[in-house]
């Protein structure tokens, strides 16, 4: 299936869940946060939600900044 | 007294130290963390951004330089140019900072001058007030908007001194004096102190505190500078509160008796 992460497409086998795709890309247990097609996927959700073709996810981390 | 004279409450909660400072432009995470530990700021503000997919996801991370349990962290929006943005973006971070409410907002409105965009930030603030955000928000020096916002129920408001990253200073402390005078919230110069006195000079003039970046970390020391914020802050604040002697326009007065002097 095709996802959006972070403004970029790309490609993931189904079924995928948030945790799974959390740990594909090395952020388990990493302080990052979650958002799905525009909703916040709190990190006790990450492993009941299921990523659906086209979904848009953004994943982000906290940097310096003023 | 000199605890309560240097903390400040915000949404409740009573912080030992009046300077704010943001976490950007420093050369590494360890000059991050000194600067701040010599500034003794508790608030420190950082950015939201996506996380480099691919690339290195074990890289040091800024919270492990900056615990939450040690500072209270700050989420800001910079960057964000519209109301739904800078919105998402604090829902995110509430989210990486385990639902803490406490968040700057600001929303741009032009990538050159870094002037906030009134009518969003507006816009932005009821939402997120709505949505349980203590919110803290950086505006321009309008003291009807400023109003706007404390009535909308932001826990601080943070008006520019001048641009952001600028280091020009205080450039309308007339306005700012309007705004401190007419809310009843903290208000915080966020945004254009470029060296010492600058902080000093926006505590005197009845500031509740001041957040600031680019001044302590493009010091050519600065953790030096962090040290000179913390003592500038305080000593403005020290001032405000005792009072500073009427100005005396064109007529001296001496400070020695004017009686008894030899040869008299």
């Amino acid at each position: 299936m095709e996802i959006s992460l972070n403004g970029e497409t790309r490609q993931f086998p189904s079924p995928l869940t948030v945790a799974a795709l959390v740990e594909t890309l090395g952020y388990t247990g990493k302080r990052i946060a979650v958002e799905r097609n525009g909703e916040i996927v709190p990190r006790g959700r990450h492993a009941e939600v299921t990523l659906a073709d086209g979904d848009r996810l953004e994943i982000v981390v906290a940097v310096g900044g003023g | 007294m000199d605890n309560q004279m240097h903390s400040l409450t915000i949404a409740g909660k009573t912080y030992r130290s009046r300077l704010l400072v943001g976490t950007g432009k420093y050369k590494d995470f360890a000059e991050t963390r000194a600067a701040i530990d010599a500034s003794g700021a508790e608030i420190v503000t950082v950015a939201i951004r996506r996380v480099n997919i691919g690339q290195n996801p074990g890289e040091p991370n800024l919270l492990d330089a900056l615990p939450p349990s040690q500072f209270t962290i700050l989420p800001n929006t910079a960057g964000c140019y519209t109301a739904e943005d800078a919105i998402r973006t604090l829902r995110l971070g509430r989210e990486l900072l385990d639902g803490h409410s406490l968040c700057k907002l600001e929303v741009l409105g032009d990538p050159t001058n870094l002037f906030p965009n009134m009518p969003e930030t507006l816009k932005a603030a009821e939402v997120l007030v709505k949505d349980g955000f203590d919110v803290m928000v950086y505006c321009s020096d309008d003291p009807i908007q400023a109003k706007m916002l404390e009535d909308i129920g932001c826990v601080a408001v943070m008006p520019l001194a001048s641009l952001i990253g600028s280091g020009m200073g205080i450039v309308n402390p007339w306005n700012l004096r309007l705004i401190i005078d007419s809310l009843k919230v903290p208000v915080l110069v966020d945004a254009g102190v470029g060296t010492a006195s600058d902080a000093t000079i926006a505590m005197e003039l009845g500031c509740d505190g001041i957040l600031m970046n680019t001044a302590i970390a493009h010091a050519k020391n600065p953790v030096l500078m962090g040290s000179a914020m913390k003592k500038a802050v305080e000593a403005g604040r020290e001032a405000f509160l005792a009072g500073r002697m009427p100005r005396k326009y064109y007529s001296a007065d001496p400070s020695s008796p004017t009686t008894g002097l030899i040869g008299s």
